[in-house]
C-alpha cells in the first residue's frame, strides 16, 4: 500500500514555502531579508522554489555593516546575478555618516547594535510592509517565542508580552497603516536541519563556512578574525590555524571554531557531535542574558 | 548520538505539546527529555547553571531553558508558548510548551494547534484534577490524533502498580466520552527519569515502552486527512517570460486528500469542472500530490480563479455556506460581542462575519453546557453561530483540521481575538 507521509526536510522546505506565498499574497511591497549567511541563503532558495517558473517577486535587502568578510559580499553578488534577483543595499555607513547612529568605540566595539537603525529606516525608505529573515526558534531563547508573523509597531518594536496568537497555519497579516511585520519562513528549522537541507539540495555557500587556514587571535575563548576593523590588545596574539564559522555575521561580532571539516558531511558530522549552540561564537549575544530580547524590542531583526 | 550524517536525513517531524506548571513537573520532564537525548548544549547548561545559582537554588533549574522572557524567568512561570527542538536517530520533535493554568487556555489552545500529540501530566499523589480534564478536553477539541497521560511522580508513591492502574481506569472512563482516538498511559518520574529516556528499573511491573520509546514510534502516518480532495488555491502564478508565456500555475498547500494529474476536479465558488493538467514544483512535475506538501497546480481549461477560491474532487465536495457553527476559544481582553462584526481568516479566504447567536459557553472543567452564559471573555469556550459575507468552502474541524478551523480578528485592533473549530 502506498504510504503519504513526508520526511521532516520536505515538511520543513513545505512549511516554509507556504510562508513565503502567503507574506506575497498578504502584503503589498515585501522584502527578503539577506546578509549572505547560510539561513538566508536557505531562504532565498525557498523563495526561488515558491514561485517556479516565475522570479521571485520582492527584492532582497543587504543590511550592510561594512565590515563584511570580503568573502561574504563576493558570494551575494553572485548568488543574485544567479538567481536574477533585486538587491537593494542599506548602508550602516550612510546611517553613520548621515549622523544617524554613532558609532561605537573600544576593544569590542561593533556596529552589530547599529543595523537595526539602518534596517528601521530602509524599511521607511522603500515602504516595506513585511521583512522577511531567516532567523530560527532554535538559535536563542528570546527568538524561541517569535511567530511566523510578527507583529511591530510603527516604531518597528516588539512587543513579546502582548503577541498575536498564532493557530495553526492561518496568519494574521493585517495592520495599521505604518506597522509592520516580521516573517521567519524557517522558525522551525534547526542548525541540523538546515545543514541538511543544504546537502540535500545542493546549495553553494560562501567558503567561511568550510575548515580553511586563517589569521586568527583568541578573545574570552572565541577565535576572532584579524581585520581592520578590530582594535586588538596587546597580548592578543595573532595565530594562524584552521578553522571555520557556524554562523556569519560581521568581522567584529562573528567568531571561528577551530575545525578540519571541510565538505558538507563533515560539516553534518560535526554539527551532530557539537555541544555548544551555534550563536556561542557570537559576542553579540553574550553582552547579557537579555541581550537579544531587548535588541529584537528595539526592531532589530 | 549517532554521528553518521545520512542517518538524519530521512526522519519523520513529530509536533507534540505538553501543558503544565513548574509543580506538575512538565519542566523537569522538557529538561529530561532534552537532557538525556543530548539535545542540551554545554553553553545553555552553564549559562542556567549560573543563573540558578545566582537565585541561591539548590538544582540546576531546567525551567530556565524554556522560559525565554526576562519576565517568565523573574516570576518563575511559563506565559507564552514556546517552541523547542530536539531529534534522536528516529525522529525529529518539536516541542509545543505551553502553560497549564486556566487563565492561559488561550495558549494551550494555540500550542495544541499544530501538534499531532499531547502529553498530559498527571500527579501520581494527587490523581485526575481539575486540570487533567480541560488539558484532555483542549486536546479532544483541537483534534490532536494522539494523547499520552504520564502519571509522573511515581517515585513518591513507592512505585505502586496499584495507584496507576486507579488513575488509568478513571482517565479512560473520563476520556471515553471525548473525541481522543489513541491514547497511551506510562508510569514515570521526571525527576528520577523513570520511563523517560531509559526504562524503569523501579516498575518491573510495567511491561509497556517509556515515553521516549513512544514518541519515536508513534504512527503518524495518518493524521493528515488523505481522503478528500481539498486544494486551497494560495497565489497564482504567471511568470509572463517567452518561455513561460501561457503559463497559469495554482499555488498553494494540499489540506487533504490526494491529487494526480488527470483528476477531473471542481473549483470553488465558481463551480466550473475541469482536469489536472500537471502537478508542478521546481523539482520537477510530481506524479501525486498530498497534505502537507505546497505545490503549483495547472489546470486543462482557462478558467477564472484566485486566491480564496478551492479545488476540490468533483465527488466529493466541502460544505459550501454562509452559516457556519463554531466552538471557539476567545483570546482577547475585549469580550466577544453578540451581533459583533469580526473579520475571518479561514484557508486562504478572508471574508466578515456577525455573531448571529452564543449557544453557550463550556465549563472546561466538567464539560457542563452553560446554556444561559452569554459573557464570553478570555479563555472562555463557547458555541457561537456565524454568518459570514460569502460563502466559505469548509469541513468539520474533526474531518478535517485545516478545512475546518478558522481565526476572528478584531478590525478595529486587527488583533487575533478567536480560534474557531468547524461543527459539522
Amino acid at each position: 500500500m502506498q504510504t503519504y507521509n513526508l520526511k521532516h526536510l520536505k515538511e520543513l522546505e513545505s512549511e516554509a514555502i507556504y510562508v513565503v506565498r502567503e507574506v506575497a499574497s498578504q502584503f503589498e511591497n515585501p522584502v527578503l531579508l539577506f546578509s549572505g549567511g547560510k539561513d538566508s541563503i536557505v531562504c532565498a532558495h525557498i523563495a526561488r522554489k515558491a514561485f517556479y517558473p516565475a522570479k521571485i517577486p520582492f527584492p532582497l535587502m543587504h543590511v550592510d555593516t561594512g565590515h563584511n568578510f570580503p568573502e561574504t559580499i563576493e558570494f551575494r553578488d553572485k548568488f543574485i546575478k544567479e538567481i536574477g534577483a533585486n538587491l537593494i543595499v542599506a548602508s550602516v555607513q550612510d546611517s553613520i555618516d548621515q549622523g544617524r547612529v554613532v558609532e561605537e568605540k573600544g576593544f569590542n566595539a561593533s556596529r552589530n547594535g547599529l543595523q537595526t537603525t539602518t534596517l528601521l529606516d530602509a524599511i521607511e525608505e522603500h515602504k516595506f510592509d513585511a521583512a522577511m529573515g531567516g532567523a530560527r526558534r532554535d538559535e536563542e531563547k528570546a527568538r524561541a517565542k517569535e511567530r511566523f508573523f510578527s507583529h511591530r509597531d510603527e516604531f518597528g518594536q516588539w512587543d513579546p508580552k502582548n503577541q498575536r496568537p498564532e493557530l495553526w497555519n492561518i496568519f494574521n497579516g493585517m495592520k495599521q497603516f505604518g506597522e509592520n511585520f516580521r516573517v521567519f519562513p524557517i522558525s522551525n528549522w534547526t542548525e541540523m536541519d538546515v545543514w541538511q537541507y543544504v546537502l540535500a539540495e545542493g546549495i553553494e555557500l560562501p567558503p567561511l563556512y568550510f575548515a580553511h587556514e586563517r589569521e586568527v587571535f583568541s578573545r574570552d575563548g572565541v577565535l576572532m578574525s584579524t581585520s581592520d576593523f578590530i582594535e586588538q590588545k596587546e597580548e592578543e596574539k595573532n595565530m594562524k590555524t584552521t578553522v571555520r564559522f557556524r554562523t556569519i555575521g560581521d568581522m567584529t561580532c562573528t567568531g571561528a571554531v577551530s575545525s578540519e571539516a571541510d565538505t558538507l558531511e563533515k560539516i553534518i558530522e560535526e554539527v551532530a557531535a557539537t555541544r555548544t549552540t551555534e550563536r556561542g561564537t557570537r559576542s553579540d549575544d553574550k553582552r547579557s542574558e537579555a541581550a537579544m530580547e531587548d535588541r529584537k524590542k528595539q526592531g532589530y531583526f | 548520538m549517532n554521528n553518521d550524517p545520512n542517518t538524519y536525513l530521512d526522519m519523520e517531524l513529530l509536533r507534540f505539546s505538553t501543558a503544565g506548571s513548574v509543580d506538575d513537573g512538565k519542566s523537569t520532564l522538557i529538561g529530561r527529555l532534552l537532557y538525556d537525548s543530548k539535545s542540551i548544549f554545554e553553553d545553555q547548561y552553564e549559562a542556567i547553571e549560573q543563573s540558578s545559582k545566582k537565585k541561591g537554588e539548590e538544582q540546576v533549574n531546567l525551567a530556565l531553558l524554556t522560559d525565554g522572557l526576562r519576565s517568565e524567568r523573574e516570576q518563575g512561570i511559563t506565559i507564552d508558548v514556546a517552541y523547542r527542538y530536539f531529534a534522536t536517530p528516529k525522529r525529529k520533535f518539536i516541542i509545543a510548551d505551553t502553560p497549564g493554568h486556566i487563565q492561559y487556555t488561550r495558549n494551550m489552545v494555540t500550542g495544541a494547534s499544530t501538534s499531532n500529540l499531547s502529553i498530559i501530566l498527571i500527579d501520581a499523589r494527587k490523581g485526575i484534577i481539575e486540570q487533567t480534564h480541560r488539558h484532555t478536553f483542549i486536546a479532544s477539541l483541537l483534534g490532536i490524533p494522539h494523547v499520552v497521560f504520564c502519571i509522573n511522580k511515581m517515585d513518591l508513591v513507592d512505585y505502586d502498580e496499584a495507584t496507576f492502574e486507579r488513575i488509568k481506569k478513571e482517565t479512560e472512563a473520563f476520556a471515553s466520552k471525548l473525541a481522543v482516538k489513541d491514547i497511551h498511559f506510562i508510569p514515570i518520574s521526571a525527576l528520577k527519569g523513570d520511563n523517560v529516556v531509559n526504562k524503569s528499573e523501579n516498575m518491573p511491573w510495567y511491561k509497556g515502552g517509556t515515553l521516549l520509546y513512544l514518541l519515536e514510534n508513534i504512527h503518524i502516518g495518518s493524521d493528515h486527512n488523505h481522503i478528500d480532495c481539498r486544494f486551497p488555491v494560495q497565489y497564482v502564478i504567471r511568470p509572463q517570460t517567452d518561455e513561460f508565456h501561457d503559463y497559469r500555475g495554482y499555488a498553494g498547500r494540499i489540506a487533504g486528500g490526494v491529487f494526480k494529474p488527470g483528476d477531473k476536479v471542481v473549483a470553488l465558488p465558481s463551480g466550473f469542472s475541469t482536469t489536472v493538467k500537471s502537478i508542478d514544483t521546481f523539482d520537477g512535475e510530481v506524479e501525486e500530490a498530498f497534505a502537507p506538501m505546497s505545490v503549483t497546480m495547472t489546470l486543462e481549461d482557462e478558467i477564472d480563479i484566485s486566491r480564496g477560491d478551492m479545488i476540490v474532487r468533483e465527488n466529493n465536495q466541502p460544505e459550501v455556506s454562509q452559516d457556519i457553527e463554531v466552538m471557539v476559544c476567545w483570546m482577547s481582553e475585549r469580550p466577544l460581542q453578540l451581533r459583533g462584526k469580526y473579520a475571518v481568516k479561514h484557508t486562504s479566504n478572508d471574508a466578515r462575519c456577525i455573531v448571529k447567536d452564543i449557544k453557550y459557553k463550556l465549563d472546561i472543567n466538567t464539560l457542563h453546557r452553560l446554556e444561559d452564559e452569554k459573557d464570553i471573555a478570555m479563555n472562555d469556550i463557547a458555541r457561537v453561530s456565524l454568518r459570514t459575507t460569502k460563502p466559505l468552502f469548509f469541513d468539520a474541524y474533526q474531518k478535517n483540521r485545516v478545512s475546518g478551523s478558522l481565526i476572528i480578528i478584531d478590525e478595529a485592533t486587527n488583533e487575533t481575538v478567536g480560534a474557531g473549530m468547524i461543527v459539522g
